[in-house]
């Protein structure tokens, strides 16, 4: 359960990280594929070293879609729709890793955002992460 | 038998060097209760919990807090043989404490001579295992946040890699004894 707060908060945060999605994504990425290797079998088609536009390109994407969804979380099921689709017919990403990149996400916050990224803000983000996480494997089965 | 390499040991001994317990044991423990407060379960006996000001203040779960830290230096001067290190308190933790090592994967040096003191034996009769596996977990993210945000962009993907896979070795050392 998101209170009225941590909806605000949340969205606030990611407005603020908005203008650099980029760096944010591709770290949170380089970051689940140094911790958990096994996930980069989902990127063979890309190029995944540091910095590689790829990289960069991707992290961009998925930033900015946790990005939107923060801006009226009541209506995740309505903006995903789309995502869903592509994860469940066409992505396949076992949901297992999605718990992995949220972590890795909330390991990237902590290194970007430092003493601001306090427990509240922790506890709502991580929230926040596992409800987009369920929300986009809705349709897989 | 754990393989580091020496690009992994420096990382961890360089990790914990510069750490200051005092800060971030007490930061790591008081996340934990804050943001997965159901943790809050196996402290009742610390007093007041009841929000996160309350935590924040709380001594018990500051003095806590360093005691962990303390504990996972066991394993950074060991790290060729965690297993045998944390197997007496992983005794301790299953059989006395009855905790659930998923829950939290720390051990103390001032738990270690309790529990040698209390190895006898008689006193490792049955106890029902009454905490989960996560708690262990747990606690790790709460540090590995900690460090992150204390270390910034120097806390680096490898640097994260490193200290998950000490932090995973020390859990499952501690949970050996769990059965």
């Amino acid at each position: 359960m998101l209170s009225k707060k941590e909806k605000a908060l949340i969205a606030e945060i990611w407005e603020s990280l908005s203008p650099v999605a980029e760096d944010i994504g591709s770290d949170a990425l380089l970051r689940m594929f140094a911790s958990f290797p096994g996930t980069k079998t989902y990127f063979s088609h890309l190029d995944i070293s540091p910095n590689s536009s790829h990289l960069r390109t991707h992290g961009k994407k998925i930033v900015l879609a946790i990005a939107d969804g923060a801006k009226d979380i009541s209506q995740l099921t309505v903006s995903l729709a789309p995502l869903q689709t592509l994860h469940a017919y066409q992505l396949r990403i076992d949901p297992t890793n999605f718990k992995l990149f949220s972590q890795c996400m909330l390991v990237t916050l902590a290194c970007h955002l430092g003493e601001d990224f306090t427990p509240i803000a922790h506890a709502a983000m991580d929230k926040y992460l596992s409800a987009f996480a369920a929300v986009l494997a809705e349709k897989y089965r | 038998m754990v393989e580091w390499t020496e690009q992994e040991r420096s990382i961890i001994t360089g990790i914990f060097a510069n750490l200051s317990y005092e800060e971030i044991g007490p930061k790591a423990l008081v996340r934990c209760l804050i943001v997965y407060p159901w943790t809050q379960r196996y402290f009742s006996s610390f007093g007041n919990l009841y929000n996160a000001e309350a935590i924040r203040g709380n001594p018990n779960v500051a003095a806590h807090g360093i005691k962990v830290l303390h504990g996972l230096d066991r394993a950074v001067k060991n790290m060729d043989n965690i297993k045998a290190t944390y197997a007496e308190l992983s005794v301790l933790h299953s059989e006395k404490l009855h905790v659930d090592p998923d829950n939290f994967r720390v051990s103390s040096a001032g738990l270690q001579q309790m529990h040698s003191a209390h190895l006898k034996a008689d006193r490792l009769v049955s106890r029902r295992l009454t905490f989960p596996l996560f708690l262990h977990q747990l606690l790790a993210d709460c540090l590995t946040i900690e460090i992150a945000a204390k270390l910034g962009t120097a806390f680096t993907a490898d640097t994260q890699a490193a200290f998950q896979k000490f932090l995973a070795v020390v859990v499952s050392a501690l949970g050996r004894q769990y059965h």
